[in-house]
């Protein structure tokens, strides 16, 4: 399945903390010092466990458990009352695996008493998930007729929202937008709480985008603000008149207003495409409640672009994890949608591999014509992922922002100013480049283009300026 | 212009046809008020109709961007040859920088990583790396906040962060402090020093003066008299790094410069040179301020001062400010001036005695013991002489002055000592008197301490321990200790971190003992990792166990590392 019984290397730790504190902390743990009792095995179905006890602050040392061979990352059990999940002892007792040549996790006869009773406990509930799930398959929904009452009843609450959203943009434009730049974000925010209460939370996420056109200002705000509430408007339109819809561009009205199917159901409907996907990026975000992951893959077989998405409540941090750089063999599922890019991640069928060189790219002039076309298949999309082959960084000055410049013919694509992660980024991006062009992965949209991941430029004068295969995330 | 599919926006032609700019005009001011252009359908109103053509517009314009006319492209950054870091080494030093933003509060027993950048970054220099090009931007940041961080990190990060510096103004002080980076050139130092703004001057002079000194003051008497006086003062500033008596014309002349300030800069200076005009006629001042005070027999028994009456013309032209500072006297400052400027290896022979030892060893008459010993502490600093600042320093075990005491500063003294000295004498100094006076002390001893230095430390916290007293009132010591004893003394202090033995191990130990093995457990985990990061920045030949392959994308994988025995571990 996946890398079972390979250690995991430091970047697919550091992935699975939760925050930059606790990947400090977690490092800072990776020293034989507090340790002791460590150990590891493997256990009869081909995984791995690490256990050890690590001295805190106070007399009794907390005594930590990683199982590594569960399908959807490790497991973890420790008893610091820490509420960050994985904690920083787990991370650390990961990250030992690397320390000292690996003497500091001696092979092990078998774990602990106190190890072995959790993972017992842990096998347990799996055995019993895994039956639950044959009922059910077997079985399938307790009671369908209840099931499509309540499918029923959410269609109807979710068209009323839609209509409802369809009246306050029309009073919107019969009012006039001036009256709400300084309006503030409160009828915004109710108009948002009403379409959370519709069970729409696709429609309701796109009010608050609304609402942050509308604060933002700037010397074009009416215009944009114009744009989101006539896309806001089209969505609605087509959300309502959804039967009329041809099948995919249904599909993306669908998920757009916020119904979506679980990633089990998306990966039974199939159809699975198999390849090597090469992990471009990876990036995280936070809105407080929760941590969405976002992981850009491309395959290398189809050229498909693909982006997994993995959620975890506050605090944690979500469990899918590839190792940017690397290539897996893995099968991908697209949901049904105009214009498919997101995708759930079936069989792994080996561990991954590194890839041997980065995708290949066009110029500026191929990135804006890529999401062009898939504008017209989905017009909500704000951006398409692309590769740029050869443009240089060109540092903004002033007002004006930053650029991408091809290496020849002359022309650019703004940055996006909204997107470039931490304001190091893109000074990271201008760093690998010294002046020369380097290839670029990113998002390319109306607003400009966001560097997610770049190929340094080769360091030493070869004959053929090959990018070097490591992209470094900005 | 890419066409729509007409199901995706229901619309019109003449929606279609309608100006952008109307639309938003009439969206701004509302329907009410103003008539968009546009039609609408049967039974639609006209808001409804305006969203409808403002969809279709939008999506017009996005499907069919095209890219903007490129501004210019920065010019290439200079080549760096030197070898990039291990890979381990390199992901250390990104932990390191990382570390710098971690939220503070209570240490605990992990190490504190900010405190160990300076030490990693003078070892990777020692190696001669260079830094990773994606890491510049934040070793830029982190030199940028700490300025005791910028010689070493701009080393590290060489011309490339130059370049990086160029584009961004936050980093203008790396162009200040970095340009002397890398090779001195005297033709391009002339170039910046004709064209440069102050900081690149300041830098490029800085730079040839260390290595051709004569060319570096040369330059700058080529435009002297066109400088603003608070550039003179820092200019000649530049000249105390490889000082010799070549320079002495131009500080003379300088001592009658308008500016008071590079007049104090000059006079400074050429009292730092024993065999100049200056030293001589300080000499020659300080010379009538003491005379060997003769007992019956006719040997020395004391020293007999007479301190200065009057700053004449003279005195202030060689750098004696007339006004002492409030609550001192007006001759013990002029007296402490004189003396503080006159070549030491006048002494013996004035005082008819074998040498500083004796000389420090007089009594001293009417109560100037403080003033002349202050004196001659500065004077030893100033003329780095070794056997003067042993003698005023006199032996460790002796009663320590009171911290802050005027004149004597035993740390500057001790840092004119050889380093093997020096820490033998803050050895004697901690096991004579525990560590509340020794932080500065250990300050200005090498590192990593030396034996036996590194053991007095250790064995006076021991018994701070045994004393009842807190970590915490040590902790100035114990961070001193963290980043500065030999990382091979760990295993040795191993001991240390276990909590005395109670009649029940699992029972929560409360106070000090507690705290101390936290603090000794913190301690013992900094020079481990101390070590650690020593061994990452081997050369990767040189690593006893290759830990990752040494290419291969984005650091140790262990899927691209043929598994060892035992997959998880070795």
């Amino acid at each position: 399945m996946n890398a079972q019984g390979e250690r995991l290397t430091v970047e697919q730790v550091l992935a699975l903390a939760p925050d930059a504190a606790s990947r400090a902390a977690g490092t800072r743990l990776a020293l034989p010092g507090p340790w002791s009792g460590t150990g590891a095995c493997s256990t009869g179905t081909g995984g791995r466990v690490l256990w050890g006890e690590c001295k805190g602050s106070g007399g009794r040392p907390y005594r930590t458990v990683v199982a590594l061979a569960h399908a959807d990352g490790p497991a973890y059990q420790c008893s610091c009352p820490s509420r960050k999940f994985p904690c920083k002892h787990a991370l650390g007792l990961l990250l030992l695996l690397w320390a000292e040549g690996g003497d500091a996790v001696p092979e092990g006869a078998g774990p602990p008493e106190w190890a072995a009773s959790w993972l017992d406990r842990r096998r347990q509930r799996a055995d019993e998930a895994a039956s639950g799930r044959a009922v059910d398959a077997t079985g399938g929904p307790a009671d369908p007729a209840a099931a499509r009452r309540r499918a029923e009843r959410r269609a109807a609450r979710m068209t009323s929202g839609a209509t409802e959203l369809e009246q306050r943009l029309t009073d919107l434009m019969r009012g006039g937008l001036a009256g709400v730049r300084d309006a503030g974000y409160g009828q915004w925010d109710e108009t948002a709480a009403r379409m959370v209460d519709a069970q729409a939370p696709g429609l309701a996420a796109r009010v608050r985008d609304v609402a942050s056109v509308a604060g933002a200002g700037g010397g074009d705000w009416a215009a944009r603000l114009l744009e989101e509430c006539a896309l806001l408007h089209a969505l609605n339109q087509g959300f309502l008149r959804v039967g009329e819809l041809p099948e995919p561009l249904a599909a993306t009205v669908r998920s757009r207003v916020g119904l979506t199917s679980d990633a089990a159901a998306v990966l039974a409907a199939g159809p699975l495409v198999r390849d090597h996907w090469l992990v471009l990026a990876q990036r995280d975000s936070d809105d407080g409640r929760l941590t969405t992951r976002r992981i850009w893959l491309y395959g290398r077989g189809t050229g498909r672009m693909a982006l997994l998405l993995s959620y975890g409540a506050a605090g944690r941090a979500p469990e899918l994890c590839l190792p940017v750089g690397m290539s897996v063999d893995a099968d991908l599922a697209f949901p049904p949608a105009a214009r498919p890019l997101r995708a759930v991640l079936g069989t792994r069928h080996a561990a991954p591999v590194a890839c041997p060189e980065p995708p290949p790219g066009g110029d500026t002039a191929a990135a804006l014509r890529a999401y062009g076309e898939a504008v017209r298949d989905d017009p909500w999309l704000e951006a398409w992922p692309v590769v740029l082959a050869e443009v240089t960084p060109v540092p903004g000055e002033g007002e004006l922002g930053w650029q991408l410049a091809d290496a020849s013919g002359g022309s650019a694509l703004p940055v996006d100013p909204r997107g470039s992660g931490d304001s190091l980024g893109l000074w990271r991006l201008a760093s690998l480049s010294g002046g020369a062009p380097l290839r670029v992965f990113g998002e390319c949209g109306h607003a400009g283009f966001t560097p997610l991941a770049a190929w340094a430029p080769a360091q030493l004068p070869t004959l053929v300026q090959t990018p070097l295969p490591t992209p470094v995330p900005l | 212009m890419p066409r729509m599919t007409s199901t995706t926006v229901t619309h019109t032609a003449a929606a279609s046809s309608a100006s952008w700019a109307g639309l938003v005009a009439a969206a701004l001011l509302g329907t009410d008020r103003r008539t968009p252009p546009v039609t609408p359908r049967p039974g639609q109103d006209v808001a409804g109709a305006l969203l409808d053509a403002a969809a279709v517009r939008t999506v017009r314009r996005r499907a069919g961007l095209l890219p903007v006319a490129a501004r210019t492209v920065p010019g290439p950054a200079p080549e760096d040859v030197r070898p990039p870091l291990p890979e381990a080494a390199r992901r250390r030093l990104e932990q390191l920088l990382a570390g710098r933003a971690a939220p503070g509060g209570r240490r605990g027993s992990t190490p504190d990583l900010t405190e160990l950048l300076p030490q990693w970054l003078a070892a990777a220099n020692r190696h001669g790396y260079r830094a990773p090009a994606d890491l510049l931007p934040a070793l830029l940041e982190a030199a940028r906040a700490r300025s005791d961080l910028r010689q070493e990190a701009l080393a590290l990060a060489g011309p490339r962060a130059l370049w990086l510096a160029r584009l961004n103004p936050q980093w203008k002080y790396a162009l200040r402090e970095g340009a002397g980076v890398g090779v001195a050139d005297p033709r391009q130092a002339q170039r910046v020093w004709r064209e440069g703004l102050f900081a690149e001057r300041a830098a490029a002079l800085a730079a040839l003066r260390r290595t051709d000194a004569a060319a570096a003051r040369e330059l700058l008497a080529s435009t002297w008299a066109e400088e603003r006086a608070e550039d003179r003062t820092m200019f000649l500033d530049a000249l105390g790094e490889g000082l010799s008596l070549a320079d002495e014309p131009f500080l003379e002349q300088a001592l009658g410069d308008r500016a008071r300030n590079v007049r104090a800069t000059a006079a400074a200076l050429l009292s730092a040179l024993p065999g100049s005009a200056l030293s001589a006629r300080m000499a020659e001042r300080a010379r009538a301020c003491l005379a060997p005070g003769r007992a019956g027999d006719g040997t020395v028994a004391r020293i007999l001062v007479e301190a200065p009456h009057e700053c004449d013309a003279g005195m202030e032209r060689d750098g004696v400010e007339p006004t002492p500072p409030p609550g001192r006297g007006e001759r013990s400052w002029w007296l402490g001036r004189l003396v503080e400027a006159a070549p030491l290896s006048l002494w013996p022979a004035r005082l008819g005695v074998a040498g500083a030892e004796e000389a420090v060893a007089l009594p001293v008459a009417d109560g100037w013991r403080a003033d002349l010993h202050a004196a001659w502490a500065g004077a030893a600093v100033r003329q780095h002489d070794a056997a003067w600042a042993r003698a005023l320093l006199g032996p460790a075990d002796e009663p320590p002055l009171p911290e802050g005491a005027p004149g004597l500063d035993p740390a500057r003294l001790l840092a004119v000592l050889p380093p093997g000295e020096r820490a033998e004498w803050v050895a004697e100094f901690v096991a004579a008197h525990g560590l509340s006076q020794a932080f500065r002390l250990l300050g200005v001893c090498a590192v990593p301490w030396a034996e036996p230095l590194g053991r007095a430390v250790v064995d006076a916290l021991d018994s701070a321990r045994d004393a009842g007293g807190y970590p915490w009132s040590f902790s100035g010591v114990m961070g001193l200790a963290e980043r500065c004893l030999d990382p091979d003394a760990a295993g040795r202090l191993e001991v240390l971190t276990t909590l005395p033995a109670g009649p029940d191990e699992t029972e929560v130990t409360a106070g000090a003992a507690g705290y101390w093995a936290e603090a000794f457990g913190r301690l013992v985990g900094t020079l481990r990792l101390r070590a650690t990061m020593r061994t990452e920045l081997q050369p990767a030949a040189q690593q006893p166990a290759a830990r990752q392959p040494a290419a291969g994308p984005a650091g140790p994988l262990g899927a691209a590392t043929p598994p060892r025995a035992g997959g998880c571990s070795p």
